[in-house]
């Protein structure tokens, strides 16, 4: 389902932020106890450098179908015209065979 | 508001009714009461009044103008029912009157002129006949001229009707040019004699008395001429009967005539003998006695010659009169009757001058004789005269008194009779003297007598003659006619001959001609005979292989129907199989539920594609369903609506998310956007899609107001113009809603067809 892409996609993003979050959060508090003299700008470098990664994961995820990739470039667009062009032929058949059943 | 103005009014009409409350209604009742009487009452007089005025003047008006009152009726709706009322029916429109009169005079005046121009002709014609010819030439040369065909045709019909009644000759009514002319000297004359009475019948009876002359002339002629040799005939055996009657009672009269002559001759010669006897013998009385009785004899034969003669004359110049009339018919076959008896005639009248001369030399030579006598006589009587002067007693027959005379008396007698001798000698001498004058005044006169005679003898002779060469003439004239009349015969006859020749000749050539004639009609009508026996003998056959054909025909007619009817009912089996089939697909879409699409589609398919295997239609249609349908399903419309309707606040909060905006702060203003706008739930979507109904939200809300309303494909239509992220959310949604659509068109394609042809195949009961 499409529509369920979106919460899917909206799903990742908090869990990768969370994760993100917690763990440059955890890698902060341990970097400030151990090695920053408990100072909390390592905490909010980690926190915001997790946060920070998470958005930029969550927007790159939420814009991917949008990006161009070098690989899925030509498949993409193909496999997504063909089923378009696939469609649209069977939709013209009918209606050219039903045109000439009735006249 | 309207509380508000009612309070207002309320308010308005409390104040007022609380100032002046008595007075003012007092005032007012006054015032109606007051003035009701005599204003109201004005009024409604002058509004009757002028009102009575206006239908009044209109209507007198309308009744002096038509037109007004037509313009009236026309504008005003009821007008015409009460001017027709008022006046009476509406008269005709004022135009044509003028016209009628004008038409209504012009045909009666050239009826007139027609009229009038008979009756001048009648008019002439009266004036003619009661005028003078004078006046005649100049009216009937112009009337002619002025007369039309009839009348001109009339008049000159009337001519002929006038110169057949007058002469006996038959007139045919000649063109009216060539007849005028007659007609006018005819008319003169016509007019004369005639009155108007015979003008009255002209037509009727002239055309009719002139038409059987014109319609019959050969029979006529034909008749005429068989009428006129029998008229010949006729004449002819009567003339012959009148001349031989006249011939004979003329024959019988100059014989009674030359009988009577030659009696009375011979009368004269015994008369003339008897008296020469009587003169040369003495006197005897019988001798004179027989004289006298010659004499009366001679008389009344001469008187009976006379007569008969007269008679002779008369039957004669009846003959004459006769032979004259018979010639004057001039008719071929009379000539040698009238011939012979002209002959006869002349002959006869020979005969008779003959006699008749020898009658008169006989008469003459007794006139000579009688003269003789007389003298004698007178001499005797005057010897006697002198005898008795001398003695006077000596009285007649001195002869007897031979005894009785004396001397003296014989004496004076001697002596008297030497006196008398010698008075006769000297007589006598005087007359030998005279006697050649005597002789030659008689010799004249008897030359002058014999001269007359002779004249006379060369007349008769001469005419005698002339008569003779006339009839010579005629005689040889008739051998002559005879003589042609048997060449022109023999002529004729040859003529005839080889005419005879020639018919006959003619005849055998027709003969054959017609024998081959009729040898080809015969072969012909043979032939068609022949033909028609063929024809009938074909027709029959025909008809016989006709019904049998027709036999074989409907047997096999029957035959193809049965066969047909087992192949309809096969056909009507399929259909009804096909029809099952389509509608097991039919139902298998409704096997859907809320969120479970239905059950996979492909064994209805099949089982349609199995009922259709002859229905190329029917195998397109069935494998036109989409896989996807076949192998999982399609979901209903319900299914469809309730996903959109949880789609479309997600399309809401995505709605300014495409390719260009896809950053997560365009996606918190999308979603802020979508908190903060608000739409119609459902709106109708317009008919065309204007550049304002792209936006996402009205695009929503068209496309849920179709899905309320039932119509999927529209809705999917509009979500179609979705774009960017909102586009890629409801993605599957479209697919599957087209999906559906597309089972959905297939199926009732399939059901349509399915009902179609059950319906074909199905009879009617």
């Amino acid at each position: 389902m499409s529509e369920k892409e979106l919460g899917k996609k909206w799903d990742r993003c908090l869990a990768d932020g969370a994760i993100k979050l917690g763990t440059g959060l955890g890698l902060g508090i341990v970097f400030s106890v151990l090695f920053f003299k408990r100072h909390t700008w390592p905490i909010s470098l980690g926190s915001g450098a997790g946060l920070g990664m998470a958005y930029a994961n969550c927007q790159n995820d939420l814009r991917s179908h949008y990006l161009l990739h070098k690989s899925e470039k030509v498949g993409c667009r193909s496999a997504f015209v063909r089923t378009c062009v696939s469609c649209c032929e069977r939709v013209e058949k009918l209606t050219n065979f039903v045109n000439n059943c009735v006249r | 508001m309207l509380r508000a103005c009612l309070r207002g009014a309320n308010a308005t009409a409390r104040n007022h009714c609380r100032r002046s409350p008595g007075t003012s209604l007092q005032h007012c009742r006054h015032y109606t009461a007051g003035e009701s009487s005599s204003g109201a009452s004005k009024v409604i007089a002058t509004g009757l009044l002028t009102v009575s005025g206006g239908v009044g003047g209109t209507i007198l008006y309308a009744k002096w103008d038509h037109k007004f009152r037509a313009a009236v009726e026309k504008n005003v709706p009821y007008s015409d029912r009460l001017l027709g009322l008022a006046l009476g029916p509406a008269p005709q429109d004022v135009g044509l009157p003028v016209k009628n009169q004008v038409e209504l005079a012009q045909p009666p005046s050239m009826m007139e002129k027609q009229v009038k121009a008979p009756k001048a002709k009648s008019e002439k014609k009266v004036k003619d006949s009661a005028g003078s010819p004078a006046k005649e030439p100049s009216p009937v040369v112009t009337q002619p001229a002025q007369s039309i065909e009839e009348m001109s045709q009339e008049a000159s019909a009337e001519a002929t009707h006038i110169i057949s009644a007058i002469s006996e000759v038959p007139s045919v009514p000649a063109p009216c040019d060539t007849e005028a002319a007659a007609v006018k000297e005819e008319c003169k004359e016509c007019h004369d004699h005639k009155d108007t009475p015979a003008a009255v019948h002209p037509n009727a009876e002239s055309p009719s008395a002139a038409e059987p002359l014109k319609e019959r002339p050969v029979e006529e002629v034909a008749a005429r001429l068989a009428q006129q040799d029998q008229e010949e005939q006729d004449i002819l055996a009567s003339v012959s009967a009148s001349l031989e009657e006249s011939l004979a009672s003329s024959a019988k009269a100059t014989l009674q005539a030359i009988g009577a002559q030659e009696a009375a001759l011979q009368a004269i010669t015994q008369h003339t003998h008897k008296l020469k006897e009587a003169m040369e013998a003495e006197e005897k009385s019988a001798q004179w006695k027989d004289l006298e009785a010659a004499l009366a004899d001679r008389t009344c034969s001469v008187n009976d010659a006379g007569t008969a003669l007269l008679k002779a004359n008369e039957a004669l110049g009846a003959l004459r009169s006769v032979i004259d009339d018979s010639k004057g018919l001039k008719i071929a076959a009379v000539h040698p009757l009238v011939l012979a008896a002209e002959e006869n005639l002349h002959n006869m009248i020979v005969d008779l001058d003959k006699v008749v001369t020898k009658v008169q030399s006989a008469e003459s030579e007794a006139k000579i004789v009688s003269q003789y006598s007389e003298l004698v006589n007178e001499a005797k009587q005057q010897f006697q005269r002198e005898v008795s002067s001398l003695t006077p007693e000596i009285q007649a027959n001195w002869k007897g008194l031979t005894g009785k005379l004396s001397a003296d008396d014989l004496n004076a007698l001697i002596a008297h009779a030497h006196r008398r001798i010698d008075q006769l000698n000297r007589e006598l001498a005087e007359q030998r003297v005279r006697e050649q004058i005597h002789i030659d005044a008689a010799l004249e006169q008897q030359k002058l007598e014999d001269q007359k005679a002779l004249e006379k003898a060369v007349n008769t002779s001469l005419q005698h003659v002339k008569e003779d060469a006339r009839l010579e003439q005629e005689r040889k004239l008739a051998e002559l006619r005879e003589v042609m009349e048997a060449e022109m015969r023999t002529q004729l006859r040859r003529q005839a001959a080889a005419h005879t020749d020639h018919v006959q000749d003619v005849l055998k050539v027709q003969e054959q001609e017609l024998r081959a004639e009729a040898d080809q009609v015969l072969s012909s009508k043979m032939l068609e005979q022949e033909t028609r026996y063929r024809q009938l003998n074909q027709e029959q056959l025909d008809n016989f292989t006709l019904d049998m054909n027709t036999a074989y025909a409907r047997l096999k007619g029957m035959e193809e129907a049965i066969d047909s009817h087992v192949v309809a009912e096969e056909e009507a089996r399929r259909a009804h199989q096909l029809w099952l089939s389509v509608e097991a697909l039919n139902y298998t879409l409704k096997t859907a539920d809320a969120d479970v699409p239905t059950v996979p589609l492909k064994s209805a398919a099949e089982a349609v594609r199995d009922s259709c295997h002859d229905n190329d239609f029917a195998m397109a249609l069935a494998s036109a369903l989409p896989e996807e349908s076949l192998h999982r399903g399609v979901y209903s419309e319900a299914s469809l609506r309730a996903r959109f309707n949880s789609l479309r606040s997600l399309a809401r909060r995505v709605a300014l998310i495409d390719e260009s905006h896809n950053s997560l702060y365009q996606y918190f203003l999308s979603y802020l956007q979508a908190a903060l706008l608000f739409e119609d739930k459902q709106e109708a979507p317009p008919t065309q899609l204007s550049r304002e109904d792209l936006d996402p939200f009205k695009l929503l809300s068209y496309a849920s107001y179709c899905l309320e309303h039932g119509d999927l494909e529209l809705a999917a239509k509009l979500v179609n113009q979705l774009r960017g992220e909102a586009r890629r959310v409801v993605e599957d949604w479209l697919t599957e809603a087209r999906l559906t659509l597309e089972t959905r068109q297939v199926v009732s394609l399939l059901s349509a067809y399915a009902n179609a042809v059950g319906l074909g195949t199905t009879q009617a009961p």
